[in-house]
């Protein structure tokens, strides 16, 4: 298996007194998907946000190419070269398309992806460049929160159920376009409900329960019942 | 004076009035601050022009390429280093911080300089006039407006086509978001202020050369900022001018009833707005 570009170990987070991660570990190899799945309130967006640094953690809880990160702030994993997709697409609605882009390309690290190449990806965005975010509908919005994260340039992408809220024949537009951000060398961690389309897309899964790893391993290894029950718990 | 004298002459105010609430419209739609020692800071700014005109002989207006940059300064170090703290879901914490910094300018103010009332000359300008169509107009009050009028045009051009102008609208919207793609919010905020504090200095002089000041005259420039901001509708500078313009020619207007209706007006009309249209007249935010 290839090197590890992003490790989580022991990580425990939570909000103020609620504790909502407890000693979680996983592994991300380099240029590889690992799927993170559980029920509601299992903890993979807490754990996404605690890896940005939107929630406590300890400085060796996370690494990144092997240094510890836990102690960067969130604006600086951008840098680094670890963006998120997150829940929701939370696209700055007095921004344009372009102006949403544009944006994280600023902050971002240089690198091949710009707007341009995202409405490459996305046709429909170059069309829509001009009108703000969030009067477009919802895949288009998802597509420019996908868009968002790769002008960045990342090593990394954090995706937060994208399909949320989607019907599913855009949820097959918005999956469509990941097999060739991958193959572009991102790595990528994605949350998501649909366990079928995980099992598809991602080499490693890792599974939650009630803030703890229930499962954890190369996903071919693992037969439907051992997943259904570490999903529910059982 | 005439019914058209009047009104001219409030719209001339009402540019003085949109200066004094252009800062506090701008930090508010940026990061929901209420700064409740904006009218203090206008004053304190006037106090450092003063000084710098005393050390340097200069007149007020040069005294700007001084006052301005310090000013900048001082809004960005308050910000990056007392009020970021504050910051949170929570409104209360920078309110009752920024009224702790108001009550400390005040007494600052009075202990270096008295209670003594001031102003700032700029000479012959104070007085020179121009006939506009049969309408008399102070050429003072005429750059006051022009300087109201061309600050919100670049404020809102550097909103809207800048880089810096894209951050501080992203930060506006969501700043959790903003962070997580890799925009400073704290230093944004502090710009942000920064910004604010350039209009403040700005503010301060054309209130100094207008009219006398003493330590505690910043409160009612407070609450004249305020009600130009929420006349116009929170987050939109275009709308701060005309909230501005409304205060002053309802000044004006009540001053051709009885002078002491003046200060009056503009308070009923700001109430008479707030009943009708609570999110004033052009709101952009929530």
């Amino acid at each position: 298996m290839a090197d590890p570009i992003l490790s989580v170990s022991g990580l425990s987070s939570g909000y103020g007194d609620f504790q909502a991660l407890f000693d979680v570990s996983l592994t991300v190899p380099e240029k590889s998907v690992l799927g993170l799945v559980g029920a509601n309130g299992a903890g993979k967006s807490t754990l996404f946000k605690a890896v940005m640094g939107l929630l406590p953690r300890a400085r060796d809880m996370v690494t990144f190419r092997g240094q510890p990160i836990g102690d960067v702030h969130p604006e600086r994993m951008a840098q680094m070269g670890i963006v998120m997709v997150p829940e929701g697409r939370r696209l700055f609605r007095s921004l344009s398309v372009e102006e949403n882009l544009r944006l994280a390309r600023d902050h971002g690290r240089a690198g091949d992806w710009t707007p341009e190449r995202v409405y490459e990806l996305f046709p429909i965005l170059g069309e829509k460049r001009r009108q703000p975010a969030t009067a477009l509908s919802g895949g288009q919005q998802q597509m420019v929160a996908i868009g968002r994260a790769l002008v960045a340039n990342p090593a990394v992408i954090l995706f937060d159920e994208i399909s949320l809220g989607l019907a599913p024949i855009v949820v097959n537009d918005v999956y469509a376009a990941l097999p060739p951000i991958v193959d572009s060398g991102i790595s990528a961690v994605v949350v998501e409900q649909d366990v079928d389309r995980v099992l598809k897309l991602a080499q490693t899964l890792v599974c939650l329960s009630e803030g703890k790893v229930a499962l954890s391993g190369p996903t071919e290894s693992f037969t439907k019942a051992q997943l259904t029950a570490a999903y529910f718990g059982e | 004076m005439n019914i058209a004298d009047a009104v001219v002459q409030g719209i001339l105010v009402g540019g003085l009035y949109a200066l004094f609430a252009a800062g506090l419209s701008l930090i508010f739609g940026v990061m929901r601050l209420v700064n409740i020692a904006h009218g203090d800071f206008i004053v304190l700014a006037a106090y450092v022009a003063m000084v710098v005109i005393e050390a340097s002989g200069m007149n007020p207006f040069a005294a700007l390429i001084v006052v301005v940059p310090l000013m900048a300064a001082l809004g960005y170090v308050i910000q990056r280093f007392i009020l970021n703290r504050t910051l949170g879901e929570d409104l209360l914490p920078p309110i009752l911080v920024t009224f702790g910094l108001a009550v400390i300018i005040q007494n600052g103010l009075l202990t270096l300089f008295s209670t003594d009332t001031r102003r700032l000359s700029a000479g012959p300008i104070e007085t020179a006039n121009l006939s506009l169509g049969g309408i008399t107009v102070g050429v003072l009050p005429l750059i006051t407006f022009a300087s109201a009028v061309g600050l919100i045009l670049l404020l809102e051009v550097g909103f809207f086509r800048s880089r810096l102008g894209r951050a501080f609208r992203a930060t506006s919207d969501d700043a959790e978001t903003a962070r997580a793609i890799g925009v400073n919010t704290r230093h944004i905020f502090a710009l942000a202020m920064a910004l604010s504090f350039a209009v403040i200095a700005i503010a301060g002089v054309l209130l100094a050369v207008r009219s006398n000041f003493d330590p505690f005259s910043g409160p009612a420039r407070l609450i004249y900022g305020f009600e130009a901001v929420i006349i116009g509708g929170l987050g939109n500078l275009w709308g701060t001018l005309a909230g501005g313009v409304v205060i002053g020619v309802a000044q004006s207007l009540g001053a051709q009833i009885s002078p002491a209706f003046q200060t009056l007006a503009g308070h009923l009309v700001f109430f008479a707005v707030l009943a009708i249209r609570p999110r004033g007249l052009f709101p952009r935010m929530d």
